[in-house]
């Protein structure tokens, strides 16, 4: 009964526009937000259940805000821009790895036209926006086919993109620093003299990252820009007829997708893993990110919440359910049923609801706004 | 001389290795001809047809089967359970998404090669099973041109022939047999189709069931030559870039797209790879697959898509 | 009333050949569209309409023959271009953003009156949000026009027939365009959807003082709403006049009754 509209009215069209037009939605959003940054970190520098040690925020939050950044940047996409992507992995790898060498000093001899080109180590949070940025470049790049082909092909050739970046960052030393194990180590995260050390902090600083990326993923998405993409994606050709640019509306959604997804890479590698191997982002990761945007709703920013959540909870609750119930499982047994529960949910989702869980929960709310009559 | 010995053995070995990606390559084109599927799990259909036939070979051979007799069951059972696998996808995920558009069905068949991949494993197991159909021994060709000779691998060759008969009996299942001529129809216009009475469920069950056949047979020739395991999935995924080299609804282009991979990243390994630290084979076909998109998008033998409103 | 300036020319079709392959959708076709007119184009089934306004929208390239739009000729366009010059359309077969709402398919249509770029919808602040909040005013003139202010947040694809062919006039209208052309508005619909519609359009063209060009098989409809009728028949056109003329024109009834030429 709490879930009602009754008697709020929108006097202008901004308050019609807002994200959350209902009250009641506003306020479990600022009990949301609240939490995240304020109880979240304040349990957890007590170490009050259930953050009695790090394992919440290591195994599940920080995963969880950095691939639903990710999984965000996916979605604008192949939710929003219907250009379907098997090469998410790659631009985090992008990320990851030009942030890594800004942090660490550029130098490209060119000893052939006899200068050499050198950038001193930048500091992080510009290497992680460059990282994103460049990121966003070759995005455009392999966008650029896709003005000429549809869909099944721009897979194909997003699977170029994933194959042949897996193959530079393992085999070309550069990218390493020449390191002999292949592997590389984050730089000290030091954000203009405070520096990021415990996994409250780590947590922090992927929030706030999050929050503000999504925030203006939203704008965007609900913007001309966000409407331009779904026309494409709907039906390019009376998108053009109306005067959308298909390059303009492609070519953003592929840079603004990979700015999101580089970002996300970077913080991957610098917050969450802290040194890395070039297999960090391979194929198995992009398809992960599609996984949870088809889960939690093409064309949803919450849903890709909710879908990075659920790709995450599904493992560990195989691991712990059976071992509560006395039945523990193989690691490779839980392998398989994952596969077999991700591949039918997905199935299903695309055949019943291809909105994914984003839109049960918002039938859901449809309801609860007319309860307790059916409609 | 020596060079050129080379040169042509390093030809030969990717032409051969090629054909093995055509004979994926072939269930692709298969099911795309037939239902505009672009079938993303062909690849976990060679991994399972190949894990039943391992598994129920070692199985009776273990329990004391003549050879013969077990590799005929083995293989009988391996298309039981294709035939089996075709039913299901039809039923549950393509039956019901038709007339989706192309991208949806394309996600679905993602979601189908998980569920394959992770039923499969669960129940033949998840290690590299040996598979000994055919001869993996060489022969060595031209020793009085070359010093040495070319090595040739048996395998290959018998690979090759079995590509070449698969084509052939294709060809005539789809222009002599009834059901073949129908399969054409649904796939110029279903709807057309099923108006004048073609049960499109039905053809669109003997399609993938065919393109589950070609998997099996896939299977025999890669499982002999790599064991059968989990990675034969991401080999397969290879048969993607040949297709769009070859054109996606030819199958001469899939051998052809097939034979320029194999000889093509060979090659480039070979030549190539110690200048710029080697892996090549890892992205050349994908690498080449977009060059092919840019300049010709419709593949070397593909039909010229024209768009109406 | 209407009153259409008669020397005004808006839109030349000069001379236009058309072909796919051996078949010859248009053949030689000439005709005009005046400012402020409604001009209607009609003929039997597969006699070339729709490819005269694909022709003119630039989403085919004719063969040969020239077009004169607000008094530039030009050859080839892309489609973006046709819009970006004041050309809107509607289709046959609704062409709608199925996945999107009635107000955010109507929105779509500002896209070319959209001033603020990438960077400012990022922030979606000051002039960027101004900027919104002044389209969605303009929308909402058009939703209350055609009497669609209930299903405005409603997906399209959840519509019936009659509602979507609104939605989509009124994504044309979005355009503020100079020339409308309209792809059979009223096909499928029942009487009483007919007369909703062919009051829309009137409305349209007196109160934007919109150019219209539509195609349409209901001849009450097309005598009634067009000041002038071109008549198409197997990519040749037959006929050009005022209702009248072209009711009383004897080619035109043996088109119609499939006299044989």
């Amino acid at each position: 009964m709490l879930y009602r509209e009754a008697g709020q009215f929108k006097t202008t069209y901004a308050e019609d526009m807002a994200i959350f037009p209902i009250r009641q939605d506003r306020i479990a959003l600022a009990i949301l937000v609240g939490i995240a940054f304020i109880g979240v970190p304040l349990l957890a520098t007590f170490h009050v259940w259930p953050f009695g040690s790090d394992y919440l925020l290591w195994a599940i939050l920080l995963p969880f805000l950095i691939l639903a950044l990710a999984a965000i940047g996916t979605n604008i996409l192949v939710g929003y821009c219907g250009q379907i992507s098997l090469g998410s992995g790659a631009f985090m790898a992008i990320g990851a790895y030009s942030a890594y060498k800004l942090a660490t000093g550029v130098h490209i001899p060119l000893a052939s036209l006899g200068f050499a080109i050198a950038i001193p180590p930048l500091p992080v949070l510009a290497s992680i926006l460059l990282g994103g940025l460049m990121s966003a470049g070759v995005g455009i790049l392999f966008g650029i086919p896709s003005l000429r082909i549809k869909g099944l092909y721009l897979a194909v050739a997003t699977l170029a993109a994933q194959f042949f970046f897996d193959w530079a960052f393992l085999r070309l030393p550069w990218f390493t620093n020449y390191a002999p194990s292949g592997s590389v180590n984050a730089p000290e995260l030091d954000f203009f003299g405070v520096v990021v050390r415990t996994p409250v902090e780590r947590y922090l600083l992927c929030l706030l990252f999050v929050t503000v990326l999504a925030v203006l993923a939203k704008n965007l998405v609900r913007g001309n820009l966000g409407r331009q993409w779904m026309a494409i994606r709907d039906m390019d050709i009376a998108a053009e007829l109306i005067g959308i640019r298909p390059l303009y509306a492609k070519l953003t959604a592929f840079a603004v997708s990979s700015f999101i997804i580089g970002v996300a890479g970077a913080l991957w590698g610098f917050v969450y893993l802290g040194s890395w191997e070039p297999l960090a982002f391979s194929i198995e990761r992009s398809l992960d990110l599609l996984f949870m945007v088809i889960i939690g709703g093409l064309g949803s920013i919450m849903g890709s919440f909710i879908g990075a959540a659920f790709i995450l909870i599904v493992p560990i609750l195989l691991n712990v359910l059976p071992t509560e119930l006395g039945l523990p499982l193989s690691t490779q047994t839980i392998t398989h049923l994952q596969f077999i529960i991700f591949g039918s949910l997905i199935c299903y989702l695309l055949i019943k609801e291809p909105h994914g869980f984003a839109r049960l929960i918002s039938i859901g709310k449809e309801k609860l706004r007319l309860w307790p009559f059916p409609y | 001389m020596i060079a050129f010995g080379q040169f042509l053995e390093v030809l030969i070995g990717g032409l051969m290795s090629g054909v093995l990606y055509s004979l994926v390559a072939l269930g692709f084109v298969l099911i795309f001809k037939a239902s505009g599927v672009f079938n993303y799990a062909q690849g976990a259909m060679v991994l399972l047809a190949g894990l039943a036939l391992v598994r129920a070979l070692d199985l009776l051979v273990a329990n004391g089967f003549p050879l013969w007799v077990a590799v005929v069951l083995a293989i009988g059972f391996a298309a039981v359970i294709m035939a089996a696998t075709a039913w299901l996808i039809e039923r549950f995920v393509i039956g019901p998404l038709v007339n989706q558009d192309a991208l949806t069905l394309f996600m679905s068949t993602i979601g189908v090669t998980f569920v394959i991949e992770g039923v499969a494993e669960m129940i033949f197991g998840s290690d590299v099973y040996p598979l000994r159909l055919f001869p993996t021994d060489a022969w060595f060709l031209f020793e009085g041109l070359f010093p040495g000779g070319i090595l040739v691998n048996k395998l290959d060759v018998w690979g090759a022939l079995i590509a070449g008969i698969l084509v052939g009996g294709l060809a005539i299942f789809f222009q002599r047999t009834k059901t073949g001529r129908a399969l054409r129809a649904v796939a110029d216009d279903h709807l057309a189709a099923h108006s004048v009475g073609i049960p499109i469920s039905w053809i669109w069950f003997v399609v993938w069931l065919v393109a589950g056949l070609v998997a099996l047979v896939a299977a025999t020739v890669w499982g002999t030559k790599l064991g059968v395991q989990f990675s034969i999935t991401f080999l397969a995924l290879k048969a993607l870039p040949v297709l769009i080299i070859g054109g996606l609804t030819s199958i001469p282009g899939a051998i052809v797209g097939g034979l320029i991979v194999g000889a093509g990243e060979k090659i480039a390994e070979v030549y190539l790879g110690p200048s710029i630290g080697g892996g090549i084979e890892y992205w050349f076909a994908y690498v080449l697959a977009l060059a092919v998109l840019l300049v010709r998008p419709q593949g070397l033998f593909g039909e010229r898509i024209i768009e109406r409103i | 009333m209407r009153a259409p300036d008669t020397n005004d020319i808006l839109l030349e079709v000069e001379r236009v050949v058309l072909s796919f392959g051996g078949v010859k959708a248009l053949r030689d076709v000439s005709f005009n569209i005046r400012k402020g007119e409604i001009r209607a184009i009609i003929g039997p089934n597969g006699a070339g309409k729709t490819s005269m306004l694909n022709v003119i929208n630039g989403f085919y390239r004719p063969n040969h023959g020239a077009i004169t739009f607000k008094g530039r000729t030009r050859a080839k366009m892309q489609p973006f271009e046709a819009a970006r010059g004041g050309i809107a359309r509607t289709f046959q077969n609704v062409a709608l953003f199925k996945g999107m709402s009635a107000l955010d398919n109507i929105m779509a249509g500002r896209t070319l009156k959209v001033r603020r770029g990438l960077l400012w919808q990022v922030l979606r602040l000051g002039p960027a949000l101004a900027e919104e909040v002044e389209h969605r005013r303009k929308v909402e003139e058009i939703i209350d026009f055609l009497e669609i202010e209930t299903i405005r947040k409603v997906p399209v694809g959840r519509l019936p027939y009659g509602l979507q062919k609104r939605v989509e006039l009124g994504r044309a209208l979005a355009m503020e365009p100079d020339l409308l052309l309209l792809d059979e508005p009223m096909a499928g619909m029942n009487l009483e959807e007919k007369e909703d519609m062919s009051r829309f359009i009137i409305d349209v063209n007196n109160h934007y003082g919109t150019t219209i060009a539509l195609i349409e098989h209901d001849m009450a409809v097309v005598m009634d709403l067009s000041d002038r009728v071109a008549v198409l028949d197997h990519g040749v056109k037959i006929a050009d006049g005022t209702p009248d003329e072209v009711k009383r024109s004897q080619v035109v009834i043996d088109a119609y009754l499939g006299v044989a030429h």
